[in-house]
């Protein structure tokens, strides 16, 4: 299997024609345990980076000196990478989407967890949690009902105050906590500039803004979390792991649909449409995936490499070494190599529209900046994006129907196929 | 489904209510031999595992979020306009002016920043654990009217261009929060009494019965003759299949003369139609008040939040000609949004989200004790307004929705559903008796999703069994005959009630 693996990328990259290979499509449970070998991989490397950022929040709390916060943004950025590109694992496999608003809720109301501007409004009746501030008090009410937080474990982050009172936003949890914690608010509107958090906020000697010691009990206690919630998601995807034995059953078939369902919906609903047209529609700085580091643009390249990554079914680690077996490119190019080829050129437009992003952000204007009203410009580079991500997803929609895909997805529904059963009984 | 006997037993219990114990007895066993012996009838009707149809989610329904999947076969496309109707239902709206032209035009009065605030999670709405200022009303509020008093008014009222009179003052629902360097109206105050109930085997129920006044009021007196309703916010799941039945189908249950005799009437709602600007049936609201989703969703944008829509051009909201600060405040609309505060695009992918909220598939259908129950369900009449099925008719664009058998149970239409619950103020063709059936189905995920299971209009009843207990009127023979059941039997019905 791994040697014909071989020549069909060899094929596929000499543009030969794949007639031959046509008839012989790697088998599903091979395109699915590649899968979800690349899930594992990808979960580990983002475990392993999570570590390192741990080490950098530790030490930056032992000296809070510039430096020190410093290493730790560029820790927490760096363990965005293999994070963002695990987001094409959503949107299909349960064991997944019950588990990500632990580690990536977002947006989130700041107010919950530490001090905010006074422009930030001390009251939204919307969220009674809005300014609760948990680093300054050690008793807050939720829904009526007071909540000791005198001390601040981990058992008080995720199991009371993450949506606490039923608000999404009140996320107590996960990245965008940290990233708040070590940026603080950007206010900049869409002018440029991140959060300009000082490292003396976890001074406990020389003390900005209050509370350090609890600020630093906050910041170690979501990071341990964070490790904690990556070490179960990679343990999810070993060997005996029920994230891998869920795709892996019906010799793969469940998987394949997950495979596809994920990238459909990462594409167009979660991307496309929830990430970045809303945020261009309003031209809201707050609607930024990575507002308070002004990260957006990495985390939606590694978005939308993830999904690359598994329609290619190879993917580059951290250290380098790369894992790859058969994909559900193979899969659908043995059924018809011009619907492969025409998924492939959507996702490499995808990239390069990505790229186009980052490229920009590196010069010098942050993502909130482009979406910003009157940026024709920047507007036009989102979009540019957004409509590849729109056109990719038809295209995942149409190796869906060359895979005959739909019968699976809905099958156990009653009517679908059956118009005749749907009856009125009145 | 044994109609026979129902009818029978119905006309027993209605001539001879002394009797109800009895011909409850006679039921429960005549449901205990159904139960030992097979029956021509089918264990389940076909179908009814998914209540929503194809539409009906496959997505798991065992977290908070079990509420807030969109309709099954939405495809991708579908699946982003939710998702983005989704970002702006829990978007947090601000006060006019600020930087972001978009996302401004709160208020000046509202109840609530965002729609998710209220419908958390899409569930229900629950009454406050405690009055202000211990707890804030956050998913629930009061409307409010005054009688007709002018031959201007009756004429609106009679023409249905209204379906009520706005207190003079305050408008038609009392706003507890204001935008900054404003008051608020004033704050709701509920009082519960504990009514015990008996019932046929010794048990004893508390109801707890809720009066409503206002404290704080800010803006003086209220009109002596002021009318309150108190509406906690509704669940959000199905409403785009239920405006897809086919207006025809909904009338035909309708009897408003009773001409079959059996004790039950129901009647439409006939509300005006802002977008069709002519008087259709209301189907939305506890009192069936509104006719589409759109009109609910700008209804709501308006009251609840103080933003106009492309449908209802209200940037003050609810505020009065009495309250002149209010309506000479800073509003939000921009003319990119065609002059109203929430542009077309953004407000049609909020009624898109809430045409598309997936109806949850049954759990535990097939049950012995949960088809038990619905054998009672059945006996007890329940289902004579709590109408288990439709079939929606074709919404152009949204396939997932069209030619769909659905289970909502309810016949969306009135009722008068006695003393004991009327909020004793008309809305529409609604008296202050009668309540539009509420749908049933999703109501056992209801802890799931919201974490209680407060239900009735107000949240007064504080599980299923009490909200079974405070129906009267047109539905006391039913409420009579659950309470003679024994308790394994009525242990049955919830079971059913809660496998929806």
């Amino acid at each position: 299997m791994l040697r014909f693996f071989a020549a069909a990328v060899a094929a596929a990259a000499f543009g030969a024609s794949s007639l031959a290979l046509a008839e012989k499509a790697p088998d599903v449970a091979a395109v699915v345990k590649n899968y979800a070998d690349i899930a594992q991989a990808a979960y580990a490397d983002s475990l392993a980076e999570a570590r390192k950022l741990k080490i950098a929040v530790d030490k930056l709390i032992a000296e809070p000196t510039d430096a020190n916060l410093k290493a730790a943004r560029q820790a927490w950025i760096a363990a965005r990478v293999p994070y963002m590109q695990t987001e094409a694992f959503r949107f299909g496999n349960a064991i997944v989407d019950g588990w990500e608003g632990k580690v990536n809720s977002w947006p989130l109301d700041e107010g919950l967890i530490d001090y905010v501007s006074p422009e930030y409004g001390n009251e939204s009746p919307a969220n009674d949690l809005y300014v609760a501030n948990v680093i300054a008090n050690t008793s807050i009410k939720i829904a009526g009902e007071e909540v000791d937080t005198s001390k601040i474990t981990k058992e008080l982050l995720a199991d009371k105050l993450q949506e606490a009172g039923g608000v999404e936003s009140n996320v107590a949890t996960g990245y965008h906590a940290i990233e708040f914690l070590l940026w603080g608010q950007d206010l900049n509107g869409t002018g440029p500039g991140a959060g300009n958090r000082p490292a003396t906020d976890y001074d406990v000697k020389n003390c900005s803004n209050g509370h350090c010691e609890r600020r630093a009990q906050y910041l170690r206690t979501a990071t341990d979390l964070l490790v904690d919630n990556l070490a179960w998601m990679t343990a999810q995807w070993g060997p005996e792991g029920a994230a891998r034995k869920a795709v892996m059953a019906d010799d793969g078939k469940a998987g394949l649909v997950a495979i596809f369902k994920a990238l459909g919906s990462l594409s167009y609903g979660e991307m496309a449409g929830e990430r970045m047209k809303l945020g261009l529609l309003i031209h809201d700085p707050e609607e930024e995936h990575d507002c308070f580091s002004d990260n957006t643009h990495n985390s939606h390249y590694y978005d939308a490499k993830g999904m690359q990554n598994v329609y290619l079914g190879t993917y580059k680690r951290i250290d380098g070494s790369v894992v790859e077996g058969p994909s559900p490119s193979d899969l659908v190019r043995a059924k018809s190599s011009e619907t492969d080829a025409r998924t492939r050129a959507a996702i490499d437009e995808t990239m390069n529209r990505m790229s186009a992003i980052v490229k920009r952000a590196g010069a010098g204007e942050a993502y909130d900046q482009m979406i910003g009203e009157g940026n024709a410009e920047g507007n036009a580079i989102v979009d540019a994006a957004i409509k590849a991500l729109v056109a990719q997803a038809k295209e995942f929609e149409r190796d869906i129907a060359a895979l005959d895909l739909k019968a699976i997805e809905f099958e156990g529904s009653n009517s679908l196929d059956s118009p005749e059963k749907v009856k009125s009984e009145k | 489904m044994s109609s026979k006997l129902k009818s029978g037993l119905r006309l027993a219990l209605l001539v001879l209510p002394g009797l109800v114990a009895i011909a409850a007895m006679g039921l429960v066993l005549s449901a205990r031999l159904g139960q030992a012996t097979p029956t021509t009838e089918p264990a389940h009707a076909e179908g009814e595992e998914s209540p929503g149809g194809t539409a009906t989610t496959q997505e798991s329904i065992k977290t908070r979020d079990a509420f807030s999947h969109f309709s099954h076969g939405i495809g991708f496309a579908g699946e982003g306009r939710f998702k983005i109707g989704n970002a702006i239902f829990r978007k947090l709206w601000v006060s006019a002016p600020s930087s972001t032209k978009s996302s401004d035009g709160l208020g000046p009065l509202y109840n609530s920043r965002s729609c998710q605030s209220c419908h958390f999670k899409d569930g229900r709405g629950h009454p406050p654990k405690a009055n202000f200022p211990d707890d804030t009303a956050e998913s629930m509020f009061l409307r409010l009217s005054i009688p007709p008093e002018t031959a201007e008014q009756r004429r609106q009222l009679a023409d249905h261009r209204l379906n009520s009179i706005d207190e003079p003052t305050y408008g038609g629902q009392l706003q507890d929060v204001a935008i900054q360097g404003h008051d608020g109206e004033g704050h709701m105050h509920i009082t519960y009494d504990e009514v015990p109930v008996t019932l046929g085997d010794g048990t004893t129920v508390k109801l707890r019965k809720p009066t409503y006044t206002i404290t704080d009021l800010k803006y003086g007196a209220l009109h002596l003759k002021t009318l309150m309703s108190p509406r906690v916010a509704p669940q959000m799941i199905g409403l785009g299949l239920i405006e897809a039945i086919p207006e025809k189908q909904i009338r035909a249950h309708a009897d408003p003369d009773d001409k079959d005799g059996d004790g039950i009437s129901g009647r439409t709602n006939e509300v005006w139609s802002l977008a069709d600007d002519r008087v259709v049936l209301g189907r939305f609201g506890w009192k069936a008040g509104v006719p589409s989703i759109r009109q609910q969703a700008a209804s709501a944008f308006a009251g609840d939040m103080g933003l106009s829509t492309p449908l209802v051009h209200k940037s003050a909201g609810d505020c009065t000609a009495a309250q002149s600060f209010c309506l000479n405040a800073p509003n939000g609309d921009s003319e990119r949004d065609g002059n109203v505060e929430v542009g077309s695009t953004l407000f049609d992918l909020v009624v898109f989200y809430a045409q598309n909220l997936a109806v949850p598939p049954r759990r535990n259908f097939a049950d012995p004790a949960v088809q038990h129950g619905k054998t009672l369900f059945d006996a007890l009449g329940c289902q004579s307004c709590h109408a288990p099925s439709f079939t929606t008719g074709t919404v152009k664009g949204q396939p997932q929705l069209s030619n769909q058998r659905i289970w909502p149970y309810t016949d969306l239409l009135l009722h008068d559903m006695g003393e004991g619950l009327a909020d004793n103020r008309p809305e529409g063709m609604a008296d202050g008796q009668e309540w539009r059936t509420a749908p049933l189905w999703g109501i056992g995920l209801t802890e799931t999703v919201s974490g209680h299971t407060f239900f009735l209009h107000d949240g007064r009843a504080r599980n299923v069994e009490e909200a079974i207990l405070w129906h009267g009127g047109e539905a006391q023979a039913s409420r009579d005959g659950y309470a003679a059941l024994s308790k394994a039997e009525r242990e049955a019905l919830h079971s059913f009630v809660n496998s929806l």
